[in-house]
């Protein structure tokens, strides 16, 4: 963006997600001042007052950058994507959401009517005998109220819409985001499709000493109390740093709690829990099936939660197989 | 720059033709795969012919890539990267599917044959445009070999080595070289005298000044490959000094401890708790065993150590691991017998006049533990009659399926020196007599002439049991004479078990650590059961005598000299070609997580502490991909299998469903003619 061209053109999007990448951007504190400077923030529903039908008004491509954040799980949203996607020149998918599904992509382990089941009937604090749950159309003596459509699986900003950067990280890291920002306004940008940030991992933050990998046990976070030196996954915890991408300066093995891999995979790297799944089958310290078994039985209760837990709508299954069939209407 | 591919589809006669359309593929394969500028079948595409239309096509059509469809890459993919190579084309650059053992041999539908070859020409056509163009590269051949393994197949090959002036270490489990030969009294169908045939290749081994022995050592690690092998061995404690002992045998003499020999002599025989296996033992140094020396035992004793004239005995002894460095391995480890108590209704372990063919080998040995005199388990009794129960444990669908080989000629032999020994009757308990090498029918005609009886019938049952009062104090066979039809009960005095040839018990554990594979029987599979019966599929491995299969004497010699031979190629070449399908990791990618360190089969991945790096070693790396498919952050790739490469693949294997053909099968107006 040269000065020639004047103030450049902003927008934030939130989609299916907690809301804490709009709280991230704000982390980057007064150089929230220094966005200012450079750009119009043309649209920030959490921010600012704006209208879709503004938005829907602006030439196509008319917004020089649209950071996005939150998968797709509903109507509404595919439709803010797409429409997001015509009037902007750069799209970001803004956090691991966006990236890749993130924790609302655990969902896609079940379908429509077994979320509307659980939070609408069967959920201890809820009372609804009428077993009202949300439907996309609605008669009323007005006429029609319509809601978004609630798809049977989320999906990430890229099975949507072409992206064209991502910023992972649940949420990105204050520092990511500034170093995004400074490559997007000083025109230092890779190539299209790419992460901005590492091409390494974790572990290249961690100031762990490293040995070679033998796993006898893996032990739950609770049952054990980490060597502060020592690698955390020598030590037998699931420490997924070994496979996600670096930039939050390894923030959790620092304060002696493993990575649970929020910035996702690295570069190429196709399906994250597959690699991470790989690898640690790779260091278990057992020739006997039996008892690998039972390491694995015993120490990785939940092996989705635990390889998939952000990458889940990105993985190359995207979803629990045996929903595909009653899942085939939803979307 | 769109790349131009050529498809090839071979009927290999009729072996693919006959159950594939392969001109329907072919049409098929230029009509819709995109890229695909030439599209081609052919009678045999190996032959000179069908290697000339490949090379003419990359010249004319200008070819960059190029799809053989025929059979196993194992046979001919060598045939077609050679010709890619002659037009200029690198070899690289050129992908074999295979539709002959992976379709037309294992399909009985020829519609749904075509259809999966189609696929499978799909899947080589979207692969070859990845592939990148890669160089091979030469290491030195180290001209040393280790021989695993002292019996006959592995002491040929030493010497065979050793005569033409190379170095080998042959390593040897036993405290002696020799193996099972050495255990026996005469050899089939000449009679000669085992011992005097065997002992002068074992004492020119062991004075060989080409050769290291390693007895009492057993093969701990392999790591490397072809021409540079790094190996480790462990040399168990002998609790002897090998440099001062002079192999006297004052030590064994005066040893008050005896023992039942179970492995030399078969449990037939006593031995000491320090001895040599037997008195031509090379190297003549004994060992102590730990298991029944009383020094071990109560910390009693120590008279070998009072006595030795040179203080050559050493309590202190540890085992000892040895490093070697060679070129190229020989696997000479042979087998063992079968369990025979395995078979309870022959009675071994239970009835005291059942023998296996181990205890009466070394029964008539005259160094053995009767003399060479044939005795009952008394010691002193002379039979009368003996029995001779063939396949045991061998042509038995409960125990091993495959003929042992060597035990018709084995019982012939046993025959014929009972009768030359004793006045006994001998009868031969066969289910088919195998007797079809150089004199061996012979032999059998001999024995024919001879008196020996044979009863041809599985034998049901040895029995104690006495029904009539001539079986009394006898073993009855209980047995169905299929050439009389009806069942014999014949009292006899001692029986012989001919137990089958297996495995050595640890033959998987060491295939794991050479990187060789076992049949389903568990000898080593050779390369090409008829082409190639020496190699494996490892290069710089291979494999002589018993542990390739059952096999007698002048055929595991044969397998010796073979290997022998094949190593003498590789170290007069001087050095081999490697592969250039190697893993490399992406220094920037890789984080030094070290998941990769411990990984990899052949030692090829170092770690660099100052750059918290790891990195493979490529000259010992064999493109296994094992660190590839481990290795978390993806900073690891594997040469001719990027990521591209097999996910193009496997597009091109769902061409039908990525075409929006929902995997339907032949389009409609395209019928595959039946």
């Amino acid at each position: 963006m040269s000065e020639t061209q004047g103030k450049g053109k902003l927008a934030l999007y939130w989609a299916a997600s907690c809301g804490g990448c709009e709280i991230a951007v704000l982390a980057i504190d007064e150089k929230i001042l220094e966005v200012a400077k450079h750009f119009d923030i043309v649209f920030w529903p959490c921010a600012t007052d704006g209208k879709v039908r503004d938005v829907e008004k602006m030439e196509d491509g008319s917004i020089d950058v649209c950071l996005f954040n939150g998968g797709i799980r509903t109507s509404e949203q595919e439709y803010m994507a797409r429409l997001l996607r015509r009037k902007s020149k750069v799209l970001v998918a803004f956090g691991s959401c966006a990236t890749e599904g993130c924790i609302p992509g655990l969902a896609n382990l079940s379908n429509r009517e077994e979320i509307f089941e659980t939070v609408y009937e069967e959920t201890p604090s809820t009372e609804n005998p009428q077993h009202i749950v949300p439907q996309h159309e609605t008669e009323v003596p007005e006429g029609k109220l319509y809601l978004p459509v609630f798809y049977d699986t989320v999906f990430t900003l890229d099975q949507v819409v072409p992206v064209d950067y991502y910023l992972p990280g649940c949420p990105p890291e204050a520092e990511r985001i500034w170093d995004a920002i400074v490559a997007i306004l000083e025109g230092k940008l890779p190539p299209k499709g790419s992460v901005i940030g590492a091409n390494t991992t974790v572990c290249d933050e961690c100031p762990r000493k490293r040995t070679e990998k033998k796993i006898k046990k893996f032990y739950r976070t609770w049952e054990i109390i980490p060597d502060e030196e020592t690698c955390l996954l020598e030590q037998g915890i699931i420490c997924c740093g070994v496979a996600t991408r670096a930039g939050c300066g390894a923030r959790c093995p620092r304060v002696n709690s493993p990575c649970i891999g929020c910035y996702g995979p690295n570069t190429d790297v196709i399906d994250y829990g597959a690699r991470l799944m790989a690898a640690l089958a790779s260091v278990i310290d057992s020739n006997d099936p039996q008892e690998i078994e039972k390491i694995i039985q015993d120490g990785i209760p939940d092996p989705v939660g635990t390889f998939y837990r952000f990458s889940l709508a990105h993985s190359l299954l995207r979803r629990k197989r045996k929903l595909i069939a009653a899942a085939a209407g939803g979307k | 720059m769109a790349e131009r591919v050529g498809v090839y589809v071979c009927h290999c006669g009729s072996n693919i033709a006959g159950m594939v359309d392969v001109e329907e593929v072919a049409r098929w394969a230029g009509a819709n795969l995109k890229d695909v500028v030439v599209a081609r079948d052919y009678k045999f595409m190996c032959s000179s012919l069908g290697q000339a239309m490949i090379e003419e096509d990359i010249k004319k059509e200008g070819l960059t890539r190029v799809v053989v469809a025929a059979c196993s890459p194992h046979l001919h993919e060598k045939t077609f990267r050679r010709a890619c190579e002659n037009a200029g084309l690198n070899p690289y650059l050129c992908q074999m599917t295979n539709i002959r053992e992976h379709v037309s041999w294992v399909s009985k539908d020829r519609a749904k044959a075509t259809e999966k070859a189609r696929a499978l020409v799909a899947a080589a056509v979207e692969r070859v445009k990845h592939q990148a163009p890669l160089e091979p590269f030469f290491v030195k051949v180290n001209p040393a070999t280790l021989v695993i393994g002292g019996g006959i197949a592995g002491l040929q090959a030493t010497l065979e080595l050793a005569d033409a002036g190379y170095p080998v270490y042959l390593v040897e489990r036993t405290p002696s070289i020799g193996g099972h030969m050495a255990q026996f009294d005469k050899t089939f169908p000449t009679l000669d005298c085992s011992a005097c045939i065997l002992t002068p290749k074992m004492s020119e081994a062991g004075q060989h000044p080409n050769v290291t022995l390693f007895t009492y050592a057993e093969v701990e690690e392999v790591s490397g490959s072809v021409g540079h092998f790094r190996v480790k061995i462990r040399k168990k404690a002998r609790y002897v000094e090998e440099d001062k002992c002079t192999g006297c045998g004052i030590c064994v003499e005066k040893c008050p401890r005896k023992v039942v020999d179970h492995d030399f002599e078969a449990g037939l025989g006593y031995r000491k708790a320090i001895y040599t296996p037997f008195p031509q033992a090379v190297p003549r140094i004994p060992v102590i065993d730990v298991e029944s020396c009383i020094w071990f035992e109560r910390q009693k004793c120590r008279a070998c150590e009072k006595l030795c004239p040179t203080g050559a005995i050493n309590f202190d002894q540890k085992d000892e691991e040895i490093t070697l460095d060679v070129g190229n391995i020989i696997v000479a480890t042979g087998w063992k017998m079968f369990d025979c108590k395995k078979i309870p209704q022959y009675g071994y372990g239970r009835l005291a006049n059942v023998f296996t063919a181990l205890e009466f080998e070394r029964m008539c040995n005259a160094a053995g533990p009767t003399g060479g005199k044939i005795v009952l388990r008394d010691g002193k009794t002379e039979p009368q009659s003996v029995a001779i129960i063939h396949c045991v444990g061998s042509r038995d669908s409960n125990h091993n399926e495959y003929c042992s080989g060597i035990c018709c000629m084995a019982a012939l032999k046993f025959g014929h020196l009972v009768l030359e020994k004793t006045k006994a009757e001998v009868y031969s308990f066969y289910i088919d007599m195998r007797t079809n090498q150089k004199g061996y029918e012979e032999f059998y005609h001999r024995l024919l002439e001879e008196g020996m009886h044979f009863v041809r019938g599985k034998v049901a049952e040895v029995t104690d049991a006495a029904r009539r009062p001539e079986e009394a104090g006898k073993l009855i066979i209980q047995v169905e004479d299929t050439l009389m039809g009806k069942q014999r009960r014949i009292p006899v005095d001692m029986v012989i078990l001919m137990g089958a040839l297996e495995p050595q018990a640890d033959a998987k554990e060491l295939g794991l650590k050479l990187g060789i594979s076992c049949s389903m029987a568990g000898w080593y599979t050779e390369r090409h059961p008829k082409l190639d019966p020496v190699a494996t599929m490892t290069d710089g491995i291979f494999v002589a005598g018993v542990c390739q299969g059952p096999k007698d004497i002048p055929a595991s010699v044969a397998q010796g000299a073979a290997a022998a031979a094949r190593v003498m190629a590789m170290i007069t070449k001087g050095d081999v070609m490697i592969e250039p399908v190697v893993a490399s990791i992406i220094e920037e990618k890789c984080s030094g997580c070290r998941i990769c360190n411990n990984l990899c089969p052949y030692n090829a991945i170092e770690y660099d502490a100052e750059k918290q790096v790891s990195r493979v070693i490529t000259a010992m790396c064999k493109g296994c991909g094992t660190c590839v498919a481990a290795c978390p952050a993806g900073a690891i790739t594997g040469a001719h299998f990027s990521n591209e490469q097999v996910f193009a693949e496997i597009e091109g294997i769902l061409w039908d469903a990525v075409h929006g053909n929902g995997g339907a099968g032949v389009k409609e107006g395209q019928p595959v003619s039946a």
